[in-house]
């Protein structure tokens, strides 16, 4: 009883800490406002950009503002198959923050479960574990993301693979870090002497107290593994045609850009940024909330 | 410290073996070769030969061993698409792509370091605010985005930069360079800026934490006390104590920075090994693939290697520790 009393007082604290930095809230408006277009992208977009039929060639690549043979306004414009750009751009956030989050969230419970692991065997495996781990980090996550996705080819199983793979060691090494601190601590010491099942006193104990800087690792990854998708994408190696992502959208308009038709790169890009800037923002502050070393 | 160099030296020649295996049997998965290098109405015959002169037809085993005494005696093979062996192939890509990345560094490092440093040392400053929420920017707007907007300013708006290419080269020591010339300097500097972008953000950052940790510690209190000078304890104190984190940067970002350049030189179709790779994965070739994997890997085992050894000189401690 008196856990969860403290429990709901820091986490209080936490938001009243949060609102009083308009940067990070304005960021976490914005960040909201952008999921809710993105979950209900069919209900505001124009057009659905995967119906083929609705696409009428006569309407490619016209100018912001052109109002179409569907009878509307597009207000960004058109592509180059003559896709209604805003509503491209909806359902490329959707498939941006599908991926994003999926990614990020397989490599967070994966690096969770290895790294507390790890740090509650220890020995041998936790040796080898975080060898391997190391090893791996001094890769660039974009060139172990672009060899596994060219490897495996384009798809959007074959993507999360690519970006899991590429991310997974940053959350085994944050949360190893944290649950070694709290493996030698007296309450796992006592909770061990019980007898509890190690599962039990790691995913019980341990995890729980390696939580925060494991999410604030997660706000970085998230936002990481949208930008790498998008360049993944760019490159060719992404998603297929047929999941145009906002990656795909900025690499379709590439070549017109050249010519002066700016809004087809343009305007999927600066949704892409306003989505990863929101979350490394929000990201920001809540590492410095919850980062001891930085309070003063 | 000969016995930590041996074991690093030991480490890094097995973590070398395991790449050549994993990259091996990666590129084996993926696509038939045979499908891209005879063309599809070719006799039986012809294709019986063409796949033994190749050595597609022998088990995957043998195939790698083939490849690894190759790979011992320096011979990478022969790519399928240009015809010519692939270390030439190479050659002739990386000095431009390293012309890219080592210019890219530079710039972030010299503008990096120093802007990073002053935002750690005022850091309630209106400056230091605007540099720490740019270096934001720079981390988070992905480097082909930073570059289409680049073309779209400096190439197609305002017409003074050209969009892409290497531009006019002049060869100092038989390798190729465009920064000596006019006209390769203008079209260096839009990808060099772009790919050094992400690198200087980075930098600021590391440089800023570092500098704001330090300047709490007593060493500075009393070096102030003693009345040093601001900037000789920011160059003297600061700059050593943070050169650390910002040595192992340096090296590992040289390396990464080779990997992004995939990214700017697609972009800018600049002549380097990024766009080779591009190339020879839509292109299926084999050989070509295999080889800048293993190259990049070798390069950061080896970068690694050395920032351990650097490590190892600037710190005393991970002499004799053997670090973990």
């Amino acid at each position: 009883m008196t856990l969860s009393v403290e429990k709901a007082r820091t986490s209080s604290d936490f938001w009243a800490e949060f609102v009083r930095h308009p940067v990070a809230v304005i960021a976490a408006v914005i960040l909201l406002v952008v999921i809710v277009l993105a979950v209900f992208a069919p209900l505001i977009a124009p057009q659905d950009p995967y119906d083929l039929s609705s696409l009428v060639m006569r309407d490619a690549r016209r100018a912001p503002g052109y109002i179409g043979t569907g009878g509307y306004t597009h207000i960004l414009g058109t592509d180059s198959q003559g896709r209604d750009l805003f509503s491209a751009i909806l359902y490329g956030l959707r498939i941006s923050l599908e991926m994003g989050l999926l990614a990020g969230a397989i490599a967070f419970s994966i690096g969770a479960l290895v790294g507390c692991t790890a740090a509650y065997v220890g020995g041998r495996f936790e040796a080898l574990v975080m060898r391997l781990v190391d090893l791996q980090l001094s890769f660039p996550a974009i060139l172990l993301a672009f060899v596994v996705a060219a490897l495996l080819g384009q798809g959007k199983g074959q993507l999360i693979v690519a970006l899991v793979f590429s991310q997974y060691a940053y959350f085994v090494r944050t949360a190893h870090g944290a649950a070694a601190v709290e493996r030698n601590k007296d309450y796992v010491e006592a909770a061990l002497s019980v007898p509890m099942s190690g599962w039990f006193v790691v995913t019980r104990h341990i995890l729980p107290n390696a939580l925060p800087p494991l999410i604030v690792v997660a706000t970085v990854q998230v936002a990481s593994a949208i930008s790498l998708e998008a360049t993944l994408s760019f490159l060719g190696v992404g998603l297929p045609p047929t999941e145009p992502s906002l990656g795909m959208l900025i690499s379709g308009g590439f070549q017109y850009l050249l010519s002066g038709r700016y809004w087809i790169s343009i305007y999927p890009g600066v949704a892409l940024i306003v989505l990863i800037m929101a979350i490394n923002l929000v990201g920001d502050q809540v590492r410095s909330q919850l980062n001891p070393r930085l309070k003063r | 410290m000969v016995a930590f160099i041996v074991r690093r030296l030991w480490q890094a020649a097995l973590v070398m073996l395991v790449m050549s295996l994993l990259v091996f049997l990666g590129v084996f998965v993926i696509g038939n070769p045979v499908d891209v290098l005879i063309s599809p109405d070719a006799t039986q015959d012809i294709r019986n030969r063409v796949i033994a002169q190749y050595g597609l037809d022998l088990p995957i085993w043998q195939q790698y061993l083939h490849f690894a005494s190759n790979l011992l005696h320096g011979d990478l093979g022969r790519s399928f698409v240009y015809n010519m062996p692939v270390s030439q192939l190479i050659a002739s890509r990386f000095p431009a792509t390293m012309e890219l990345a080592v210019i890219a560094v530079l710039l972030a490092s010299l503008i990096g370091i120093p802007l990073g440093i002053y935002a750690g040392y005022k850091p309630e400053s209106w400056t230091a605010k605007v540099i720490m929420a740019l270096s934001i920017l720079g981390f988070s707007v992905p480097t082909f985005w930073i570059g289409l907007m680049l073309i779209m300013v400096f190439a197609v708006q305002l017409g003074i930069m050209p969009a892409g290419g290497r531009g006019e080269t002049v060869s100092v020591f038989g390798i190729p360079v465009s920064f000596l010339t006019f006209d390769g300097m203008r079209h260096l500097i839009l990808p060099a800026v772009n790919l050094s972008l992400f690198k200087m953000s980075m930098m600021i950052r590391l440089a800023a934490s570092g500098t704001r940790e330090v300047m709490l510690t007593d060493t500075i209190k009393f070096a102030r006390a003693a009345g040093i000078n601001e900037w000789t304890i920011l160059r003297r104190h600061v700059l050593r104590l943070i050169s650390i984190p910002l040595v192992t940067v340096f090296g590992l970002e040289l390396g990464s920075t080779i990997a992004f350049a995939v990214v700017t030189e697609t972009i800018y179709s600049w002549p380097g090994l990024g766009k080779l790779i591009i190339d020879s994965i839509t292109s299926l070739d084999r050989p070509v693939m295999v080889a800048y994997l293993m190259l990049v890997s070798l390069m950061f085992i080896t970068i690694n290697l050395v920032v351990d050894l650097a490590y190892a000189v600037l710190d005393p401690r991970m002499r004799h520790g053997g670090g973990k």
